[in-house]
Formats: C-alpha cells, structure tokens, sequence
C-alpha cells in the first residue's frame, strides 16, 4: 500500500501498513524486537499511527513506546534507503506474526 | 529492648529469621561541577555504567526477569531516553536534576496512559531513573547485602532486588510498596517472604526478626516463648503446605468422593500471571474494582474489554464470574460514591450505584457482552435488594448487544446471575430470574448478623457460623439445586478451613477462594466426609 507519495526522489523509499493484532500492542517486548529488526537494516526508518503522522523513528525503543498504541492501531511505515523494501516487507510481517508472541503472555 | 510486634500486607509468604538490614533512600547528595560540558559527560558515563550492570544482570536472570532487564537495557541504550535531559544540562542544570526531571516527566506519560499495560511500565521506567541516579550519587556502591538477610526499605527496584543473592534465604520488609508490584511478583517466584505497608521501622540495623510473611507480621527482639511458638508455626506450616501442593493440582473431593468446584477470587489481572489455571475451576469473582485505582476516571470499553478477554483466555474454557462495578460500602471512589452517607453499608453502592450511573454502567456491560464472545462468561450484579433490579440490568444488557452488533461488533449475552448478600434475597431467592447465584458471605454475614466486620468488638458477632447465616446459605444452596442453577458462596468463609465442612454440610458444592487460600481450601475439604458429618455443628 502507498502511503506516502511525498518523499525525498533522490532517495528508493517503500512504506507499508500492518494492523496492531496482538493483545498487548507496541508493548515493551514487541517494541524492542520491532527496533531490534528496523536496526539490522541501513535505511531510514519512521513509523507513524496515522498517515499525517507523527513519524517517529523505528530504531528507537523510548518514541516507540511513547506512542502507547493498542491493540487494534494500524501502523504506518516509511522507509529511505537502499534497503527500504526489504525493511518494510519485514516489520510488516513482523507485525502481522504478532511478533511471534503466544498470546496469553500476561507481561510485556 | 522490649518484644515489638508489627503488621503489614502480605505480598510473599514464608517465613525467615535472622538480623536485619536498614537501607535508607539514597537522597541525592551529589554537587554540580557547574560546568556543563562535564556534567553531560558524567551523565553519559553513569547512563553507560547501569546499562552495563543491567546487562550483567540479564545474562544471569531468566524468564520474566530476564525480559524486564532486557527491555530497561534498550531504553537506556536509545539516546532519545536522555535527549530532555542533556538539553537542561546545556543550559546549567546539574546532570543529575536533569536526568531526575526528564525521566519523571517521561513516567509520568506512562502514569497517564489509557492502557492498563503501559501504565504498569511507570516502574520499569522509575527503576531506570533510579538506578542511573544511583551511579550518578555513587550510591550505587554503598549498600552490600549479605546473602540471607533481612531488608528493610522504603521500597525496592526490581533490579535492586535481583542484584541481591536470595539462594540462603532472607526476607524483604517495606514500609510502602504494594502486593501487586513486579519486585512482589520476583520475591513470590524466588520465594522470598516479603511484606508492605508496615508503616514504620522501629528496629535498629542488626535487630533480631522473626517474619511471617504469609499472616505479614514481623516481631523485633522476640522473647524465646515468642520464637518457640514461630518455629512450632513455620514447622506446622510446612507439614500442611507439603500436604496441601501434593493435593492443590487435582480437584476437590471429599472424603466420601463428592466433588466440590474450587474457584478463585481475583481483586488485580496481575494475580492471574502468577498462577496455573490447571490448580482451580475458574474464576468464581473478578472484583471490577480495579479498574479505578490507578486513576480518577473509568477506563473507556476496549481496554475494559481487554482486560476480561485475557482473563477468559487465561482460564482456558473454564468459567470466569465476573462482578459488575461494587463500589461503596467499605470501598468508596472519589467522585463516583456518595460521601457522607450516614451507614454507607446501608446506602447507594453495588447495582444500586451502577443504576444511578449508567453512564459508567453501560461502558461496563458493552466491554462484558464483547468479552462474552471469547469463552463462559458469567456476569454478577452486586447488591440486588429487589427482582427489578436484576430486571433493569438484564434489559441494558440487550440494548448495549443490540447496539454492538448493529455496529458490526461480536457481542454475545453471558449468563446473567446476582450476589447473593442483601438477607431480603437471600430469603425470597425464588422471586429472582436469574442465571445463577453467588452468596457472597462476608456481607451477608454482616447484614444478618447485624454487625460491622470492620468494627472491632463486634467481630465476633459477624460469625458465618452462625445458624441463622447458615441455614440462609442452604436455602439458597438448595433453591439452586431444584431450580437448576449454579450455585456458589465467594466470601472469605470459602477459603477458611473452620468453616469449610459447615458450608458443606448446608449444601455448598462450589467455593471461590483468594488464590493464596487454594491449598488450604483443597486440603480442608479432603477432610470432609458428608456421610459422617458431626451433629452438633450448626
């Protein structure tokens, strides 16, 4: 899905959308396994709840979690950089596996 | 020095003799170099040094520890954590008021948060803030805890607490704190007794303490009569516990083999992630109450409906009862109960409150149909005095389902039963339609008995063994069986193993206990033989 047409044209960029379906959303855990992937990649990585954003940035676990998103938030990504595709195809389907949580895990 | 005897909360029971150890708040004592430059280099070192720590931590920790350290590290990894604070520190402000200010504004956030989950990161986050704090101070190197002591604190972090070597026992006492918090839940899975709220610290450091952190009493210099008797208690105890975790995995049955459901009481989600759901029937009483303590205004219905839907996922197809809001009588909520009513035991709380307040009301009873859809929700309605009360609530019921599904939300209608503790339902049980009852027995205790049992020299009026609260309770019990509708009693009598063979005798065939109290519950009713009952029991 396109997201955001606006980005620099001198950079490759991607962006996607995946739906928050896990119990506990962007929680500690999931926040910290979303950042540890979106650093194994070089590009520019933002995230946002809502395509007007704020775009924070996906390598950091503090803006992450100062999102607060709940289960049921749809999440925006954009990338810049050589490797965008491939960083967004992944915390997409990061996201959509539930970040490989089992779901009755109380604590995250 | 004279005996002295203290009592807390219980947070972690076992019991630990030995001396003690007095850790007194580390204020920040720290100056400013003054120069700005230094002080963001001493901040950055101090943010490098816990991180460090932590790190060394997690390598040895497991499981949920493990998972918690691993998430402080990478906060304090990210430079966005400490972006505020080198901000104030360039324009003068010490390193360590700028770091104390930019963290508490960031916990602050989390306090502040809709969902029950990021809230209960406010911790994690004071934890980190503290323990930079300490390096900050130098603090951090002050206090080393001997392996097998007893501490004595305002409160602790979770780290502090897994930096101490709990392998030769010991105990942690506070003088705040709360039974729910992660440092309760790490000494509960180290076994470590544990005890809050004990208010003050009458002890000098090395003082001799007896704890017993199951009953959450502590005795400071015990004469050698009162250690006898603890000793004689920690034996007992753990004869009877041995007994109790062999028999707490399998169902309730009595001694002539009839079954009894043995289901739990849960007052905070928390609880639940203590426990294996296999050790009871369900949940006999979710008390709602919980929603409100955190915070002055109701929690809006998707993370109400979060919550009850983990709870019914948690008990894994078994059913979960869970009590629309109780507030009033002995727990009051600023800005929802009425202050100043004369006899508030006697005034608007319960279903009574809720049919004030439907605006409360009905979020609560849409987040409840919603949850319905993922297991055997029961729904119990507090208080019902009068059959139209049940009546009014089932009918906002099917509108809120009505509503949700119109919207193209899955709603389903749970069973819909009441508490049974106004003695006027108690009495005429046949004149309430409803799905099944639960006797709730320490306020129908109190209204037939006519005494507070939050009144001290009544107390021993307000008795469950009395025969006028019993012979209620096996009317009702009996109606339920006739009717065909579930019946059973979630007050403390159902936990208490005095108790127990009486509840039984009356006809009770299903209690809900404090998870605490299962063994205990299991156990007593193993002693039980129906057949053989004593005649002179009421």
């Amino acid at each position: 899905m396109t997201v955001n047409p606006s980005a620099k044209p001198e950079f490759k960029s991607a962006s996607g959308t995946a739906l928050l379906v896990n119990a506990v959303g962007l929680h500690a855990r999931p926040s910290v396994k979303l950042t540890q992937l979106a650093k194994s990649f070089s590009a520019n990585i933002s995230l946002a709840t809502s395509v007007e954003g704020p775009w924070v940035d996906a390598k950091s676990p503090v803006k992450i979690m100062r999102i607060k998103a709940p289960k049921g938030t749809t999440l925006y990504f954009q990338a810049l950089g050589d490797d965008c595709d491939a960083a967004v195809a992944a915390l997409t389907d990061l996201v959509n596996r539930r970040f490989d949580e089992t779901e009755d895990e109380g604590h995250g | 020095m004279a005996e002295l005897r203290l009592t807390g909360r219980s947070a972690s029971s076992g019991f630990f003799e030995g001396p003690v150890i007095i850790l007194t708040d580390t204020a920040a004592t720290r100056v400013s170099s003054g120069n700005p430059s230094i002080e963001a280099e001493i901040l950055r070192k101090s943010i490098e040094s816990c991180r460090n720590s932590l790190v060394s931590l997690a390598e040895s920790a497991d499981g949920e520890a493990a998972e918690m350290l691993g998430f402080q590290v990478a906060m304090l990894e990210d430079d966005a954590l400490a972006e505020g604070a080198f901000a104030a520190i360039s324009q003068g402000i010490a390193a360590h008021e700028a770091w104390r200010d930019a963290l508490n504004e960031e916990i602050k956030s989390y306090k502040d948060a809709d969902d029950e989950y990021f809230r209960a990161r406010a911790a994690d986050l004071e934890d980190i803030r503290d323990g930079v704090m300490a390096e900050l101070t130098g603090s951090s190197k002050k206090v080393d805890v001997p392996s097998g002591s007893i501490l004595f604190s305002r409160d602790l972090p979770p780290s502090r607490f897994l930096k101490i070597d709990w392998s030769k026992g010991g105990a942690l006492l506070l003088t705040e704190g709360s039974p729910t918090s992660h440092v309760a839940m790490l000494a509960r899975s180290k076994n470590v007794p544990m005890i809050v709220n004990l208010g003050q610290i009458p002890a000098e450091n090395g003082a001799f303490l007896l704890v017993d952190g199951g009953s959450g009493s502590v005795i400071v210099e015990a004469t050698e009569a009162s250690k006898r008797e603890f000793r004689e208690k920690r034996e007992f105890e753990a004869k009877i516990d041995e007994m109790a975790e062999k028999a707490v995995r399998n169902p309730a049955v009595t001694r002539d083999g009839t079954s009894i459901s043995v289901m739990i009481n849960v007052a905070d989600p928390l609880e639940l992630d203590q426990l294996d759901w296999v050790k009871c029937d369900g949940i006999g009483l979710v008390r709602t109450e919980f929603l409100f303590t955190n915070e002055r205004t109701f929690p809006a219905e998707t993370p109400q409906y979060q919550i009850y839907r983990r709870m019914l996922e948690w008990a894994n197809g078994r059913p979960v009862t869970i009590r629309t809001l109780d507030a009033g009588g002995d727990k009051p909520i600023p800005g929802l109960t009425i202050d100043g009513e004369t006899n508030p035991f006697l005034g608007v709380r319960g279903v009574r409150l809720s049919l004030l307040r439907q605006d409360i009301f009905r979020v609560q009873l849409r987040a409840l149909a919603r949850a319905a859809v993922h297991g055997p929700l029961k729904v119990m309605v507090p208080m019902v005095t009068v059959p139209s009360e049940l009546e009014q609530t089932k009918a906002l019921m099917n509108e809120e389902i009505a509503a949700l599904l119109a919207e193209g939300i899955p709603a389903a209608l749970p069973q819909m039963g009441i508490m049974v503790e106004v003695p006027a339902a108690a009495i005429a049980i046949d004149l309430f339609d409803a799905d099944f009852f639960s006797i709730g027995s320490n306020d129908l205790t109190q209204y037939v008995t006519a005494a507070g049992r939050d009144i001290g020299a009544v107390a021993d009026l307000a008795d469950t063994m009395n025969p006028a609260v019993l012979r209620l309770i096996g009317s009702v019990a009996a109606y339920g069986r006739t009717s065909g509708r579930d019946v059973s009693l979630c007050g403390d009598a159902g936990g208490d193993p005095r108790i127990i063979p009486a509840l039984l005798k009356h006809g009770i065939r299903s209690v809900s206990v404090a998870p605490k109290l299962l063994a205990r519950a299991k156990q007593a009713i193993s002693e039980v033989d129906l057949g053989q009952m004593d005649e002179a029991m009421p």
